[in-house]
């Protein structure tokens, strides 16, 4: 039973960290624009199908990753060039459709270039379980779990030591003082769609070869991305970590334990739960509604 | 005068069948149509005038016709019957709902609402031995109303455009009555409609279940005019499809939400030809017109409409 249990949190913990990043790439666009970006999950299977083709392509492992991730980077800055640059400053529902837009869109990309086939990328070390107690542990969940907690630093280190991250912080602030002490909150703006862009290729590309990607895979990891974000407390970059890694753990127990085929359910009623109890996340800002 | 836009509207419907008769777009689409803008117009009643977002609104559309199915087909109820069950028993889910979920706002409601909806749809898939699971439930009788059965395409039309234009005609009333101004100003500011002596959260929950009846309503027609109910037909993608309808035809206009729903349906008839391309023609659709029409296809032409007219009358 033990045995089990650490199973499930071995599985959930993996899961789970796709979750956060996918996450933090929710907040940190959220912080800059106020934009929740319906697209997140569509980066996430732009990074790995981009990848897989290279791969097929004929580019080694490493090449095909590094490519594949500019690539979606560069379709992160196009998406916001084009569809929220002109829309700035609308309000919350007609930028959800834009971004929902921008998904299916991206997603209608995807089937005309790859097809409604399910595909998969060769994991990065081997396939041989390691024994860890009683629980087996695949070598990508390793890779998983340290290349997040790597790129996760990363992007802390970004946002509280250097000039650029802070400024993308105060733009999370407050936009209009930002800019009075001499941001320029446009580049800002790119920097963050940019970032999690990568952010979300990256997850993509470091889930494939354990679950397998297709045009539509996009779609549940952004829903679950976003609950990340919530249960954190929306614009919150590490509240989003948190919240993706107890979401992944928390599905893969509920799935373990209760029944499978209710695994998103179980996800989604734990982030009711939250909400209803703190209405803005664990980790939220408490704000005051102005008059 | 209120009701001009009614009238027109049920003099088209009626006149259509006649003009283009055995059409399949007006027999066929314009069923389907009539549906989502029965829909349509019950959750722009809670995002137009009261200003809160449901992902999640399919839930409803789909619990009022698994309601209508199950209870049919297994326990052998009247049509009628069925449709009142489905009704109360959405009803009491939305009232139950209401309180926590209108708590939220903005993003939060969004990320409930959506999250509701997937709990639903989920439920529907999984639980075979009610829902039939993922096949569905097949066999739904045709509705039958005091003997006389619904069972011809011509008939479907009647009916369902007259609970169309029932359901445009309430929506109207509503959004002119106490209930609906004492929503808009809930809509500019809860605080500040809180100071004028609205119970905030009275509107809120009350708006939230007459717009979940409309999508239950809307459901049973749609189970026993199908004679089929799937889980597909209520997933994410619908919840979004309906968002979608209210925002492209213009918020807070009944007119501008029903627009927005045939608008829809006839794009969606209309991007089949294009096969695997709909859905980016799809997703480009929709991002070119909350980019560059905001308010939305109906209220934002409609505005232009009337200023070139005054411009015109002003230049002769």
């Amino acid at each position: 039973m033990l045995d089990q249990l650490l199973q499930f949190l071995v599985t959930g913990i993996t899961v789970g960290s796709t979750y956060a990043l996918v996450g933090l790439g929710f907040a940190l666009i959220y912080n800059a624009s106020d934009v929740v970006n319906f697209a997140q999950g569509e980066f996430v299977m732009l990074g790995a199908m981009t990848a897989i083709a290279l791969l097929a392509a004929g580019l080694p492992l490493p090449l095909a990753a590094g490519v594949a991730t500019l690539l979606t980077v560069l379709v992160g800055l196009l998406l916001e060039r084009f569809a929220i640059e002109p829309a700035l400053g609308a309000p919350v529902v007609t930028t959800i459709i834009i971004t929902i837009g921008a998904a299916i869109f991206l997603r209608g990309v995807a089937m005309l270039l790859w097809g409604k086939d399910f595909h998969s990328l060769p994991a990065f070390s081997g396939t041989t379980p390691i024994q860890l107690g009683g629980a087996t542990l695949l070598p990508q969940s390793l890779w998983v779990l340290g290349l997040t907690v790597l790129l996760v630093t990363l992007v802390r280190a970004f946002l509280n030591r250097t000039l650029l991250g802070k400024a993308l912080l105060a733009c999370s602030f407050n936009r209009a003082a930002a800019q009075l002490v001499g941001i320029n909150v446009r580049v800002m703006l790119r920097l963050a769609y940019g970032l999690s862009a990568g952010l979300g290729a990256l997850a993509g590309i470091l889930i494939a070869p354990i679950t397998f990607s297709s045009y539509e895979a996009g779609v549940m990891l952004g829903l679950k991305g976003f609950s990340a974000a919530i249960v954190g407390g929306i614009g919150n970059p590490m509240g989003a970590v948190v919240g993706g890694l107890l979401l992944g753990v928390l599905e893969s127990l509920g799935a373990g334990l209760l029944s499978s085929g209710y695994k998103d359910a179980i996800a989604f009623v734990f982030v009711l739960m939250v909400l209803f109890f703190e209405p803005t996340g664990l980790f939220g800002h408490k704000v005051a509604e102005r008059v | 005068m209120r009701l001009a836009g009614l009238y027109a509207c049920a003099a088209v419907a009626a006149a259509l069948p006649i003009l283009f008769p055995d059409n399949y777009f007006v027999t066929v689409v314009g069923i389907s149509a009539g549906i989502r803008v029965i829909l349509a117009v019950g959750l722009n009643l809670l995002m137009g005038y009261a200003g809160q977002i449901s992902l999640g609104h399919a839930a409803f559309f789909g619990m009022g016709a698994y309601a209508s199915a199950i209870l049919t087909t297994r326990h052998a109820w009247p049509a009628l019957l069925a449709m009142a069950a489905g009704l109360a028993v959405v009803g009491a889910s939305a009232w139950l709902l209401a309180r926590p979920i209108l708590r939220l706002r903005g993003h939060y409601l969004a990320m409930a609402t959506l999250g509701f909806g997937i709990i639903v749809h989920v439920v529907m898939v999984q639980a075979t031995r009610w829902t039939g699971g993922p096949d569905g439930l097949a066999g739904i009788p045709p509705l039958n109303l005091l003997g006389w059965s619904v069972d011809t395409d011509l008939r479907w039309y009647g009916v369902v455009m007259a609970a169309t234009l029932l359901a445009v005609w309430l929506s109207l009333n509503l959004a002119d009555s106490q209930v609906g101004r004492a929503l808009r100003a809930v809509h500019g500011s809860e605080f500040a409609a809180r100071m004028l002596g609205i119970d905030t959260g009275r509107a809120k929950t009350r708006i939230f279940v007459v717009s979940a009846l409309f999508a239950a309503f809307a459901g049973s027609l749609f189970a026993h005019q199908q004679g089929f109910v799937s889980p597909d037909s209520f997933n994410l993608i619908v919840s979004v499809e309906l968002v979608t309808m209210v925002v492209l035809g213009g918020m807070a206009s009944t007119f501008g939400a029903a627009c927005g729903a045939i608008a829809l349906t006839l794009l969606h008839e209309g991007l089949v030809v294009f096969e695997d391309y709909e859905m980016l023609i799809h997703g480009a659709l929709l991002m070119a017109v909350m980019i560059f029409l905001p308010q939305g296809l109906f209220v934002g032409l409609s505005q232009a409409t009337r200023r070139l007219w005054r411009a015109a009358r002003r230049g002769g």
